[in-house]
């Protein structure tokens, strides 16, 4: 998409960030001492601390990522929500207290406390490290997309602002500021996600959802007259036929030398508008036939039918008739198929009228229907993905961090339940964020993530620059988090406790500082490398690889007391290393990343969480038992 | 261990208990949570049914995310309830 910078979000943009770093400095003068560095000196009100870990949870991913799925597969993109705050329950009721009773301030602490060993200090450490990069890329790649539209600028700008950003905030400040920077950002994502839902259900839908400046654009049909021996005559004659996609009902048509791209309709024996992207072998990348500077290429998303009426619109809606409406209604979603047409290749966009029934049930994206052609191999992937989610969230090392920043188990408790509040209504929302941009002309094709902020556009720009910066700061405060884990990985248990450095407090935070720097700087360079891939697919993979690499030894370290310290280290590598090879052998890698066929990929299925979590448990049950020791919690071992 | 910890948590009476609510209750999402995933595979298209002006799925997924929160109040009630109790129980321990 082509878009252009708008002053008004400029200048609302540089006044949120200058007011997160100001918040970073002002809170940067208490986060002298070690533990102030990494644990905000443990002096976080426990509300304030509960509505960080909403900011710190409701990522670019959950933003961007979810309200995108949603608007381009309809319920599929919700089951993110749903099996994200799940995971919360694990947290909440298995985890927090008794993890906070033996931990210090990372993962690798707390795993520690129990063993005193250095082997598991650098597993620890390095699954810590290892998941928050893979959870670093997507923000990366959101950051990069968010300012296209909001400045005007290319994505690797907005890498590298959000990284700088965020290496100035962390090696300057540390926790503290980043505590603050997440409770003013997750208090007014919610905030204005209620406000903007509210103005979409005031809005109503219609089946030609304009927007605040531009008219939708009507997609139309050409009817054809003839068709024979593989030429089409159509009644417009402004039209010219090209050629037909061999293979495809696909045809290319000239108008006044733009060529364009039409899907064939036989029932209704016309020709079908779709949108295209020319990867040129020579030349610039067309846009529906034109130069990206021509606009050619629209946003789309609408009803074609509302309760049975094609011209039509209801007016305010509401919580529940908004849901009704979208039911009985058609919505016209857009499929893509790639054609290559000589040298270059043709990204098609073409339209797939959907009873709204449909979009309201899972299924087209997470295949699960036999009667829509699921296999097996499809379910157990939707199961194995909904595993991960559930089990990923209490396994994220920076969540965890936040547990050791309040005074108490009580306050704790206080935290997590004000976090699932907040984090629970958010989720709700995003379906009728996603849904809302599904039916109201503003979805971007080649960029689903910004769904979300140009449904807010669709409003006024006001409010597109209020959430645009929002989800800008969002990304801002979690990748914060993540190199403060991150460092504290580095500098807390891999150099300082496994490679036994002295370190005074000061030498600590300076290395800390400097991790926080290298991190930063790896995660800009990984951040453009997988800039076309999506959000939601990369956080996937980070989820899954703390399921199966923190999960079982966190479980299994609070709850079985034969659990040694080989057991835990077995089971941190082979969950961390299993889940990695299965993600690279995968259908979705191989389609997505090396560009190869699906078919291609030896694994059937692209989640791996139902594979390698339970072999991360079984690792680190077997190896325990082959290394009790007399002694070992009233164990009759065999040494 | 050098640097101390952020906060020392002192251990409390109510500490088993509250572990034993924690699965109590962690056990119980996870059925709901389960029975959501099986009803969408098995039998995808009961998902479609009409729950009112929402459907089976909708009203589902809303449904978890707010068990989730309602389940989250009564832990916190109640291990609330049993701190109070056990402060009292030491404080008259204390007194005699």
């Amino acid at each position: 998409m082509n878009y252009s910078a708008e002053p008004l979000a400029i200048g609302i943009f540089v006044v949120f960030v200058v007011a997160v770093l100001f918040i970073s400095w002002w809170f940067a003068r208490k986060a002298r001492s070690a533990s102030g560095y990494f644990a905000a000196g443990g002096k976080i009100h426990w509300s304030v601390n509960g509505i960080a870990f909403a900011g710190d949870y409701l990522s670019a991913a959950s933003f961007l990522g979810i309200a995108g799925m949603v608007a381009i597969y309809g319920f599929d993109g919700f089951l993110y929500s749903i099996g994200y705050l799940a995971g919360w329950m694990v947290a909440l009721f298995v985890v927090a207290e008794p993890l906070k009773r033996l931990g210090k301030y990372t993962f690798a602490d707390a795993i520690d406390a129990k063993f005193k060993s250095r082997g598991v200090i650098l597993a620890a450490g390095i699954s810590t490290l290892v998941v928050s990069i893979f959870y670093l890329i997507p923000q990366m790649v959101g950051a990069g997309t968010l300012v296209e539209p909001l400045l005007g600028l290319p994505f690797e700008i907005g890498v590298v602002i959000v990284g700088c950003v965020v290496i100035l905030i962390v090696a300057t400040a540390g926790m503290a500021s980043t505590t603050y920077v997440q409770f003013i950002k997750g208090g007014l994502l919610v905030i204005f996600s209620l406000v903007l839902v509210g103005m979409l259900l005031f809005h109503g839908l219609s089946t030609s959802p304009d927007q605040k400046d531009i008219d939708y654009h009507e997609f139309t049909t050409l009817e054809i007259t003839e068709n024979s021996g593989g030429t089409l005559t159509l009644a417009d004659s402004s039209y010219e036929f090209v050629k037909q996609f061999e293979g495809t009902d696909f045809v290319m048509l000239a108008n006044n030398d733009v060529k364009t791209v039409w899907q064939i309709n036989e029932k209704d024996n016309v020709l079908v508008e779709t949108q295209t992207i020319t990867d040129q072998a020579e030349g610039p990348d067309l846009y529906n036939g034109l130069p990206k500077e021509e606009g050619a290429f629209y946003q789309v998303g609408h009803l074609c039918e509302i309760d049975g009426e094609t011209d039509t619109e209801t007016g305010s809606l509401g919580v529940f008739s908004f849901f009704e409406k979208i039911k009985n209604g058609t919505v016209v979603r857009w499929n893509k198929k790639v054609i290559i047409d000589g040298e270059d290749h043709i990204s098609v966009y073409y339209q797939v009228p959907t009873q709204g029934r449909d979009v309201l049930i899972p299924g087209e994206k997470f295949k699960i229907d036999p009667a829509k052609g699921a296999t097996p191999a499809d379910r157990v992937n939707f199961i194995s993905l909904m595993i991960s989610l559930f089990l990923g969230t209490a396994a994220l090392p920076h969540i965890l961090i936040r547990y050791y920043t309040v005074p108490s188990p009580k306050y704790a408790r206080y935290s997590t339940i004000v976090a699932v509040a907040a984090i629970g209504l958010f989720y709700i929302l995003t379906l009728y964020l996603g849904m809302g941009a599904m039916t109201n002309g503003v979805v971007d094709l080649t960029n689903s993530n910004m769904s979300a902020p140009l449904l807010a556009k669709c409003f006024g720009l006001g409010i597109f620059a209020v959430i645009s910066a929002i989800a800008f700061s969002t990304i801002l405060g979690t990748v914060s988090g993540l190199i403060v884990a991150a460092s504290g990985a580095v500098a807390s248990d891999i150099m300082h406790k496994f490679g036994r450095m002295k370190m005074d407090e000061n030498a600590m935070v300076k290395a800390g500082r400097i991790t926080a720097i290298v991190v930063g700087i790896v995660a800009m360079f990984l951040g453009v490398v997988f800039k076309h891939m999506n959000v939601s697919y990369l956080v996937g993979w980070a989820f899954t690889i703390a399921a199966s690499a923190n999960l079982p030894s966190i479980i299994m370290v609070l709850f079985w007391k034969r659990t040694t310290s080989r057991g835990v280290i077995a089971s941190i590598m082979v969950g961390l290393f299993l889940s990695l090879l299965l993600i690279l052998l995968s259908p979705d890698t191989f389609s997505q990343v090396y560009g190869l066929p699906a078919s291609a990929a030896p694994m059937p299925i692209s989640q791996p969480a139902i594979i390698s979590v339970p072999v991360s448990f079984l690792a680190l049950v077997i190896v325990s038992l082959m290394t009790q020791k007399n002694g070992t919690a009233g164990d009759n071992g065999n040494e | 261990m050098e640097h101390g910890p952020a906060t020392e948590w002192q251990v409390e009476a109510s500490q088993g208990y509250k572990t034993k609510l924690g699965l109590i209750m962690c056990a119980f999402f996870v059925v709901v949570y389960l029975a959501f995933i099986l009803t969408a595979v098995i039998s995808p298209q009961s998902m479609a049914i009409d729950v009112g002006k929402l459907n089976l799925a909708i009203v589902f997924g809303f449904g978890i995310i707010i068990l989730a929160i309602i389940e989250a109040l009564i832990y916190n009630f109640l291990c609330s309830n049993k701190e109070k109790q056990d402060q009292q129980t030491s404080a008259e321990g204390e007194e005699k």
